[in-house]
């Protein structure tokens, strides 16, 4: 079947099989890999990217991409990973805090925390630590032990605010 | 707060916050991991596992599988051996009579685990091989299953029916048998403690992947892997396939963890690359989550039993610890020598005179183990560090003062452990003295105290563990002692470019330690040039052809120091070249600012990039001395290092509910000097949720039948954010004797003291109810199970 939808402002058409998941869209036929496939029961975020559906004035929000068919974000807008930074490659507030607060170690969980952290910032501007604690539920990673991750968001989302 | 660095050429960076040059390429979605790599041709494999724990086999029909549209080729057990030379490698016999089954990728015979491969589809699409995977039926005879550790020893039913054994080795440290009996006898008091360290699966975020692509023509082969290991592939790829090593170049790009879990040789990693020959085209296979659990090996696995001797004084005269181990059903890469990583350490910190170990390892039907972070050394750790804490108890001592009395001193050190070590340096007193300090312990102990007195429903917990380890794995010479095949060196390339521009070629294979950036301040403290200037290569056999990867805490300790070692021996080569063209004795130069000046002339000076670009065209360079400005070394450290520290674990625990909250935890760790704070903190933290996380929520739980329960990680517990605190960190600073840049090693070190300071720290809430031991992980049942029995 054909599918298609805005991925990081780029309109993206493919066929697929109707059971091609939505990573696998945004992986195999856009061939945007910056999106992960950690586990395979919608528990550890990796494959978190943002999603606004074609209705005006909706903002965008975090979906686990393994979580649902490509086709039922047919012609949607997508978020991945990629289309974060901006075009002259300065990095978005919440990666260059990830950055300064060393958020990141082996960095396969990061494009989904990432973009979990900013639709957790764009929820809600004033995150207390229990906030992003509970907010990140949904995203695991193995490495940092999540303190310098808080710290992150935390920080990003007082430069929002 | 963290802040950004401004490097300047010349001043020193160790010991600063550098932020990772990795950071932008993970941040972005540029990084590339082994499953992200754009192979055209390639063709996708899928394993078929065993469903059930033991079986014979009497037949597989593929005929299915191969009328599926897109399978090109189905493989079984005997067709793969068919294509191999050896059986997939353990490396380590740890004694002449260790008994060793032959492991090949894909079972033959019999199956001996849930999740043994059995047939491997291979298609032109991942759809098509997993569908063809579908439909391969084997037929299984069951045969009867052993999980249970002392049952396996008991024997009657085999894991490998054809050794007649479940054994596979008994090893023993006891230097002076007779005297840790007669300590024993005269003892005043004496703890017999029995621990379980359940078993774990490391859960590394990117599950493992491998992809190969062979020259048909050329007959060279590159295989990408998803591994922690891939100077160690490359040797036991051309063991296990028969294909000469020269014509073998493995790739680890970005890898996405390990923590042990891919320290190792796997099956799909030999069976990809002799299906990729066979066929003549790219084969690639990528782990789904629920393979790896059961595919992948897992930790710990192992009853500990821990006996201490004590005066009346609570100074402890004598230890003795016996394991029985768990290996599963096969030897992987180094699965008999992790207990034995700790065998040297269940003294822990304390100065104990009378040492006795020994441990024996049995199989039994379940995933093999191997290394997962800390291997070998948390187990140690956590026996003597609840033994500790049940001796204050039966000697109604605070835990921190028995600690104290029993300490190494700080003026004992070199210290000559009854285990047979050097210990490098300490102060374990120092760590505990921050510890307490910072964790405000005195009003932590009346806090608890009032709740209980209050008769509140939420008591409080508070577990002190502190830990020595050893790593910086390994002195070569100390391996073969310990019949390890390999050895424990280093390997380092430090090359000036033409430019002026810097290569550090490196034997450590990262993945997610920040070696670039770390490796990138040890070269540029001694060469004296911008950060900038310096890239780090790793990670490929071709560019980096010398190396014995990362774990153990190893790669900064060893690693680290050949590269400081090659940075000065390229000092040295431009400090003659430089003598010659500032024609003077190179004892009149100094190298000052990334420069060689003439002491007292400073205005006659050349820079570095100068005497590169000099070293390049060769066209005025002293005699005998060779084009080209570079060095390379191997470092191979004459002692293992030491790092240590006090960890203290606060918890609220609800007696209604069993359930237990991490409210606060305190670390004060000592890896001697920290070449990069930054990266050392995030060390810490994660080893410390790893560790917490055995002691609370994960374990791997399997049924009398050998059924992994805990495949996916809805069953699995890894911690979130929500679960865990943030981590109030202190340190100390001992610089270690044992290498040039006194450092110690960090990546394990919060693994190790996290799971006994929390069970300590859970204990500790019930103890006055008369809980004395709960089995981990500390669930809510468990304790509160505990609470019923304590208080019947």
């Amino acid at each position: 079947m054909q599918v298609s939808m805005t991925v990081n402002g780029v309109a993206q058409s493919h066929d697929v099989e109707p059971r091609t998941l939505l990573v696998q869209f945004l992986r195999e036929s856009c061939g945007l890999t910056g999106t992960k496939v950690g586990c395979d029961t919608s528990s550890c975020g990796a494959c978190t990217v943002l999603l606004a559906s074609g209705h005006d004035g909706q903002r965008p929000e975090s979906v686990k991409s393994c979580t649902m068919f490509a086709a039922q974000a047919d012609g949607g807008a997508i978020t991945t990973i990629e289309g974060l930074a901006a075009a002259d490659g300065t990095l978005h507030p919440v990666q260059q805090a990830f950055h300064e607060h060393h958020g990141l170690q082996c960095g396969f969980c990061t494009a989904g925390m990432v973009l979990a952290a900013v639709s957790l910032i764009d929820e809600n501007p004033n995150l207390t630590e229990r906030d992003v604690r509970l907010g990140l539920e949904g995203n695991l990673c193995r490495c940092t032990g999540y303190h310098n991750i808080v710290e992150a968001v935390l920080a990003a989302s007082e430069s929002a605010s | 707060m963290t802040a950004t660095v401004e490097t300047i050429a010349g001043q020193p960076t160790i010991g600063t916050r550098v932020l990772r040059r990795e950071d932008p390429a993970l941040l972005t979605g540029e990084a590339r991991f082994t499953d992200d790599l754009v192979i055209h041709g390639a063709l996708h494999l899928q394993v078929v596992r065993s469903p059930i724990a033991h079986g014979s086999i009497r037949a597989i029909d593929v005929a299915g599988a191969r009328a599926v549209a897109g399978v090109v080729d189905v493989v079984v057990g005997a067709d793969l051996r068919a294509l191999l030379a050896a059986p997939l490698p353990c490396a380590w016999a740890v004694t002449d009579d260790m008994v060793q089954p032959e492991h090949w990728p894909l079972a033959i015979d019999e199956v001996r685990y849930v999740g043994d491969g059995v047939a491997v589809v291979v298609a032109e699409t991942r759809e098509a091989a997993q569908d063809g995977a579908e439909r391969v039926v084997v037929d299984y005879d069951p045969l009867p299953v052993v999980t249970d550790l002392e049952a396996a020893l008991a024997g009657g039913t085999f894991v490998h029916p054809d050794l007649g054994t479940n054994r596979s080795y008994t090893w023993e440290l006891i230097p002076d048998p007779a005297a840790v009996d007669a300590a024993f006898a005269q003892a005043a008091h004496t703890v017999h403690e029995r621990y379980w360290q359940q078993r774990l699966i490391p859960m590394a975020m990117e599950p493992r992947a491998v992809a190969v692509v062979p020259a048909p023509f050329g007959g060279d082969v590159t295989m990408y892997s998803a591994t922690q290991v891939p100077h160690f592939l490359k040797i036991f790829m051309a063991i296990v396939t028969g294909i000469p090593e020269h014509r073998i170049r493995v790739i680890a790009p970005a890898v996405g963890g390990g923590f042990g879990s891919k320290l190792n040789i796997y099956a799909e990693e030999a069976i990809c690359l002799a299906l990729a020959r066979k066929l003549g085209r790219p084969v690639r296979w990528n782990e789904e989550r629920s393979e790896n659990s059961q595919a992948t090996i897992q930790g710990r696995g192992m009853i500990q039993e821990i006996e201490l001797a004590a005066d009346t004084e609570g100074t402890v005269t004598a230890v003795r610890a016996r394991l029985l181990a768990d290996m599963g059903a096969y030897l992987q890469l180094v699965t008999p020598g992790i207990p034995l990583l700790g065998a040297f350490l269940y003294h822990g910190v304390y100065d104990i005179p009378n040492y006795s170990f020994s441990c024996t390892s049995v199989f039994t039907n379940r995933t093999p183990t191997d290394a997962y972070r800390g291997a070998g050394r948390p187990e140690a750790t956590y026996a003597i560090e609840r033994a500790m804490d049940a001796l204050a108890a039966k000697l109604s001592v605070d835990p921190a003062e028995l600690r104290r009395r029993n300490y190494i001193r700080k003026d004992q050190f070199p210290y000559d452990s009854p285990a047979g070590l050097v210990f490098d340096s300490g102060d374990y007193e120092g760590a505990l003295d921050q510890a307490l300090d910072r964790s405000g312990y005195a009003k932590l102990r009346r806090e608890q105290q009032a709740r209980r007195d209050e008769g509140a429903t939420k008591l409080m917990g508070v577990g002190i563990s502190t830990f020595v380890e050893m790593c910086g794995l390994a002195p070569s010479r100390v391996l073969a002692s310990l019949n390890y095949a390999g050895g424990g060196w280093e390997s380092a390339t430090v090359r000036v470019l033409p430019t002026g521009k810097v290569q550090v070629v490196t034997g450590t294979a990262p993945h997610g330690q920040a070696h670039e950036t770390c490796w990138s301040m040890i070269a540029a403290d001694v060469l004296q040039v911008p950060l900038d200037d310096i890239e780090v290569l790793h990670s490929d056999t071709a560019i980096a052809p010398h190396g014995l990867d990362t774990y153990g805490s190893r790669s900064l300790a060893v690693g680290g120091t050949a590269i400081h070692l090659a940075s000065e021996r390229v000092i040295a080569k431009a400090r003659l070249i430089a003598a010659h063209q500032l024609e003077c004795a190179d004892t009149d130069l100094e190298y000052v600012g990334g420069e060689f000046r003439v002491r007292g002339t400073p205005a006659r000076a050349l820079a570095i990039q100068a005497i590169a670009f000099e070293a390049f065209s060769a066209h005025n360079l002293p005699e005998g001395i060779e084009p080209t400005l570079e060095a390379t070394t191997t470092w191979d450290p004459p002692n293992f290092t030491f790092p240590f520290g006090v960890h203290i674990a606060v918890v609220e625990v609800d007696i209604e509910t069993g359930g237990v909250e991490l409210v606060r935890y305190v670390a004060v760790d000592d890896c001697g000097n920290r070449v990069n704070p930054l990266v050392v903190e995030g060390q810490v933290h994660g080893g410390i949720a790893q560790g917490v996380a055995q002691a609370l929520w994960e374990e791997a739980v399997y049924d009398d039948d050998g059924q992994l329960k805990t495949t996916t990680l809805v069953d699995y517990l890894v911690p979130s954010a929500a679960e865990l605190p943030s981590f109030e960190l202190g340190s100390t600073v001992t610089p270690s004797p044992t290498n040039p840049l006194g450092v110690k090693g960090i990546g394990e070190a919060g693994t190790i003291a996290s799971t006994p300071a929390v069970v300590n720290a859970v204990v500790d809430a019930l103890a006055h109810l008369g809980v004395r031991d709960i089995t981990m992980p500390a669930t809510p049942q468990r304790v509160w199970a505990a609470i019923q029995e304590a208080t019947r």
